[in-house]
């Protein structure tokens, strides 16, 4: 059987192995992201929420996920 | 005679209406329904948000949207806790990519410990979110001057501080803000340094178009009560200074009449 293999990136300053080859789609999915209540950044730029599953992640990447919490 | 009629004195910002004048915070409540309840009691239609990273080691805890209805009340996302134009920026870039929010509070501080607004950055700011769609109600310091240039660089709302975030110090300088309500027709909305409700009175008396008010109700003994106290005071001061007040004179002048005295 072949090995499957993984790579290590950042989502929100923390280090995550993830499958080689995986989408940016099946990584929000597999944390349970809400998708109509956050915005997404790849490597410090925003992503277009509908065509996160045509984003392939490479090693190293950085992902930010945010939304909104109680402020003033 | 004719009443002051407040149903139809709507606050507008940005073309949009609002019957409330009261913007209420949604930082430093105990809980989530704690927050949805006092801003209930407020009245308030615009609340301030705050834009930070989804906790994605725990997936069950409450989120804001949850609480508060983004349908019914308007959120109006911050960049607190940003000390330059370059962090602003790009938190209410991803704050509108969430769903859309082209209204926005701008507030870039310039010290951690007096929280001050750091003008040069904010005036940077204000430039680029105008030219790129935004709505922009911008936290100011006091100062007239600066005021008007944040009125030339495209801000749809001025507003500047009673006294530093959080503080509960009231309004220390009346005079700025009238000047400031004089020179400019944008909506002037005093932000920040509230500590009780007469404070919002006196903003309001001011010919201030609004108050914005968080630790003052979130942190109150009561919040629940402070929160409709705030509520009242607002209508109360905007009332007051719709009626036009009388002139303010140095000697006593008797309510009653002199003649006819036995």
């Amino acid at each position: 059987m072949k090995k499957i293999k993984k790579i290590k990136i950042k989502i929100n300053g923390k280090i995550k192995s993830i499958i080689q080859g995986s989408n940016l789609s099946m990584v929000l999915k597999n944390l349970k992201i809400p998708l109509n209540k956050v915005a997404i950044e790849l490597n410090e730029e925003i992503i277009n929420k509908k065509k996160i599953n045509k984003i392939k992640l490479n090693k190293n990447d950085k992902i930010e996920i945010v939304h909104f919490i109680g402020g003033g | 005679m004719e009443a002051v009629n407040l149903k139809k004195d709507n606050l507008i910002i940005a073309n949009k209406k609002f019957n409330s004048r009261l913007i209420v915070g949604t930082g430093k409540y105990k809980t989530m329904s704690e927050c949805a309840k006092a801003i209930k009691l407020s009245g308030a239609e615009i609340v301030t948000v705050a834009v930070r990273r989804v906790n994605i080691s725990d997936k069950n805890k409450p989120l804001l949207m949850d609480y508060i209805d983004p349908k019914k009340i308007t959120y109006l996302p911050n960049t607190a806790g940003c000390f330059n134009s370059k962090e602003a920026l790009r938190t209410l870039r991803l704050a509108r990519e969430i769903g859309g929010w082209k209204l926005v509070k701008l507030e870039v501080l310039g010290d951690k410990r007096n929280l001050f607004p750091d003008m040069i950055e904010t005036l940077k700011s204000t430039e680029v979110l105008a030219k790129e769609g935004f709505s922009v109600m911008v936290y100011c310091t006091d100062d007239p001057l600066m005021a008007k240039r944040l009125e030339n660089s495209g801000a749809d709302a001025i507003m500047p501080l009673a006294a530093p975030i959080g503080s509960g110090l009231g309004i220390q300088n009346k005079i700025n803000i009238q000047i400031i309500r004089k020179q400019t027709k944008l909506p002037l909305i005093i932000d920040a340094g509230l500590g009780q409700a007469s404070d919002a009175t006196i903003a309001m008396e001011l010919g201030c178009d609004g108050v914005l008010v968080n630790t003052a109700i979130a942190k109150a003994k009561k919040p629940f009560e402070m929160a409709l106290a705030f509520k009242n005071a607002v209508i109360a001061g905007r009332q007051s200074y719709k009626s036009g007040r009388i002139d303010k004179i140095l000697m006593g002048n008797p309510s009653s009449p002199s003649k006819g005295i036995i």
